[in-house]
């Protein structure tokens, strides 16, 4: 178990490391920070000054190892945008994308499951078909829209909710939270339910998919000759069997939550990475491109590990399969 | 003795957009407690769905349109889901086909046997665990107390359908319903089985219901057989009799398809064409196109079983009254 953990983060080294690689050549090949951040007027001492300063001087290498270094510490340097550093800007925001993040993510899972097992079940009941039918509607529809006529209904029309912004937060520690006031929990609920209705429907669809697959193999058909009740059949047998592919599937989709909340939070105005992101690029602001480019590449590392290890979890026979390999 | 299982004129249909196939049609026998009945016949004769019936588990849209089910003289033919799951495991067994998919990849054998011995007995956690390995020692898997704990896929096929066979029996039916129990194993692994299926119905004094198309399965294990075709029963009686000494022109057609061992043959016999499609049955006798004997009355009149020595055969041959039409040199005897 131990040795398969070290494998899979020894695995993850190339990968963060192709990832950084790409986010430092922005550096050198997205605009010339030195212009940048010298603006109009300038000596060309003062310009020389600043190279030394920010290291570009140095070959290519030295240059590159340097900001593995300084990565590996969190350290992005100052945003140009901003003249603050970059880790400071991406804790401000970072618990507002994953407190949205997670709200979409806990959405789409205990929804998208509930009602696939619902429609896999009872495949011909009229509820099973109207979920159907909505549930194409929120595949083919672009988030964008969706929180445009979420905003639409439920802010302008009913006046419930709130449009934009987060609503008054709780500061823990570094942590802002919205789950601790009632407007928090207001303003979170439109764009949760836009960031996770896409992958609600793409559960919802798979996990039915896999339940018609599983229902009709002969373990389920024996469990059934074996008198095992309903329940036992369905959830201990059936759905069971069906979630190896199903987290594969929503592994991935947490970590598109996260790095594409971009699209969401732009709608709703949402103080998170991904705002800071859109504006970041908008104004080349290379750090945070690159450092936020180098976090959602750990995310979806992190994601990828502990998927693997939910099968391992989940499936005995893969842990045979590698206890095999290894020669046991 | 009053019969274990009693099937009555059973007739089950598939309704589809084509109409409705029949695809079981007055299939009558009678098991008694602790008799293995064989049934034979070819891929699509009903052997399989008459032992669906009888568990319950037809897939549907396949339904009983007539006749009865009765278990120990109670009807369970139209009982509700509930009542019916009840019996399943409990009073009826089930052991399928292929030992490699029946079993669930994700749960120990111990937890499944563990599982099924609680629905229907009431057993301690404990207890039924010490029941588990009793019954993987009974079916003949070697240090059962550590196996218990193994997944379906760490055991080769012959040992997962000895698996098999204790989920089936573990809550100590009265009657097992074995559909090929040994089609998808080895040769080798196929003596086995049947010889453990034999000596636990045996000491259990459980009725079986032993589906295959192996003759020699049959010879070997049950005390009567029925050979199905087309959905229903051509011929049924002591394994002996039937084997040695077959009635219906189809039966004797499928015996003589056994290779002796005891000589030498040139050619063995086969029966000309197929079985009939459910959708295109003939009128009449179901077997009379290809069958050598067949006479006008054949072409017209379905036969029903009709007692002929120790065996009961649908074939007109063994009626009095068609001994006119039928040629004297065909006649058996």
């Amino acid at each position: 178990m131990f040795a398969f953990i070290v494998s899979r983060v020894l695995q993850a080294v190339p990968v963060m490391l192709a990832v950084a690689l790409i986010s430092f050549a922005m550096f050198a090949y997205v605009g010339d920070p030195v212009a940048i951040m010298l603006g109009q007027d300038f000596t060309e001492a003062q310009r020389a000054a600043l190279v030394s300063d920010l290291g570009l001087d140095q070959p290519f290498f030295v240059q590159f190892l340097r900001f593995i270094g300084n990565a590996a510490q969190g350290e992005f340097g100052l945003s140009y945008r901003l003249s603050r550093p970059v880790a400071e800007l991406i804790g401000e925001r970072a618990p507002a994308t994953l407190e949205l993040a997670f709200c979409a993510a806990i959405i789409a899972l205990v929804a998208g499951v509930a009602m696939g097992v619902y429609t896999g079940l009872y495949r011909n009941s009229w509820l099973s078909r109207l979920l159907l039918t909505v549930s194409l509607i929120g595949v083919s529809l672009p988030p964008f829209l969706v929180g445009i006529l979420l905003i639409l209904v439920f802010s302008v029309w009913l006046g419930w909710l709130p449009s934009f912004g987060r609503g008054e937060v709780v500061q823990l520690g570094w942590w802002s939270t919205g789950f601790l006031t009632w407007s928090g929990i207001k303003a979170l609920i439109l764009p949760s339910v836009t960031l996770g209705l896409f992958q609600l429907t793409l559960i919802m669809r798979l996990v039915r998919a896999e339940m018609l697959e599983v229902l009709r193999t002969d373990y389920i058909k024996f469990a059934r000759a074996r008198g095992l009740g309903n329940r036992a059949v369905h959830f201990g047998h059936a759905l069971r069997n069906t979630l190896v592919p199903v987290i594969t599937i929503a592994g991935l989709q947490l970590g598109g939550i996260i790095a594409f909340a971009i699209v969401t939070e732009t709608v709703f105005q949402w103080p998170g990475m991904g705002l800071l992101f859109i504006q970041s690029v908008s104004a080349a602001d290379i750090p945070v491109m690159a450092a936020y480019l180098v976090l959602i590449a750990l995310v979806f590392v992190t994601i990828n590990l502990v998927v693997d290890l939910l099968y391992y979890a989940v499936d005995p026979r893969l842990r045979i399969g590698r206890a095999v390999a290894r020669g046991r | 003795m009053a019969p274990i299982l009693d099937v009555r004129d059973l007739r089950v249909e598939f309704p589809t957009r084509r109409g409705t196939l029949t695809a079981l049609d007055g299939v009558s026998f009678a098991i008694e407690p602790g008799e293995v009945l064989g049934v034979v016949g070819e891929s699509g004769a009903g052997k399989s769905m008459t032992g669906a019936a009888i568990i319950g588990l037809l897939e549907p849209p396949g339904r009983i349109a007539g006749g009865q089910i009765l278990l120990n003289g109670r009807r369970i033919d139209n009982l509700p889901h509930e009542q019916m799951r009840r019996i399943r495991g409990r009073e009826i067994g089930a052991i399928f086909q292929d030992p490699l998919t029946t079993l669930n990849p994700l749960y120990t054998v111990g937890d499944q046997l563990i599982e099924t011995m609680q629905t229907h007995l009431d057993l301690s956690g404990g207890e039924a665990r010490q029941r588990a390995i009793g019954w993987l020692e009974m079916v003949g898997i070697p240090a059962a107390a550590q196996r218990v704990d193994s997944y379906p896929h760490e055991f080769s096929g012959g040992m997962r359908q000895r698996v098999v066979i204790a989920l089936a029996l573990c809550a100590e039916p009265k009657l097992v319903v074995a559909d090929e129990p040994t089609t998808a194993l080895d040769v080798s692994i196929q003596a086995q089985i049947i010889a453990l299926l034999k000596r636990l119905a045996r000491e259990k004094g459980t009725a079986m219901m032993l589906v295959t198309h192996d003759m020699g399965v049959i010879a070997e294990t049950a005390d009567r057989v029925a050979v199905m075709y087309a959905g229903r029963i051509a011929e049924i009686g002591p394994v002996r009799e039937v084997v040695k000494d077959p009635r219906h022109p189809y039966s004797t057609g499928l015996m003589a398809s056994i290779p002796p061992l005891d000589r030498r043959v040139e050619h063995l016999a086969q029966i000309d064409g197929a079985m009939p499609r459910l959708s295109a049955i003939p009128p009449g006798c179901a077997f009379n196109p290809r069958c050598p004997h067949v006479f006008d009355r054949c072409r017209v009149e379905r036969p029903e079983l009709l007692e002929t020595g120790a065996t009961r055969a649908a074939c007109w041959l063994y009626d009095p009254a068609s001994e006119k039409q039928a040629p004297e040199a065909l006649r058996h005897g």
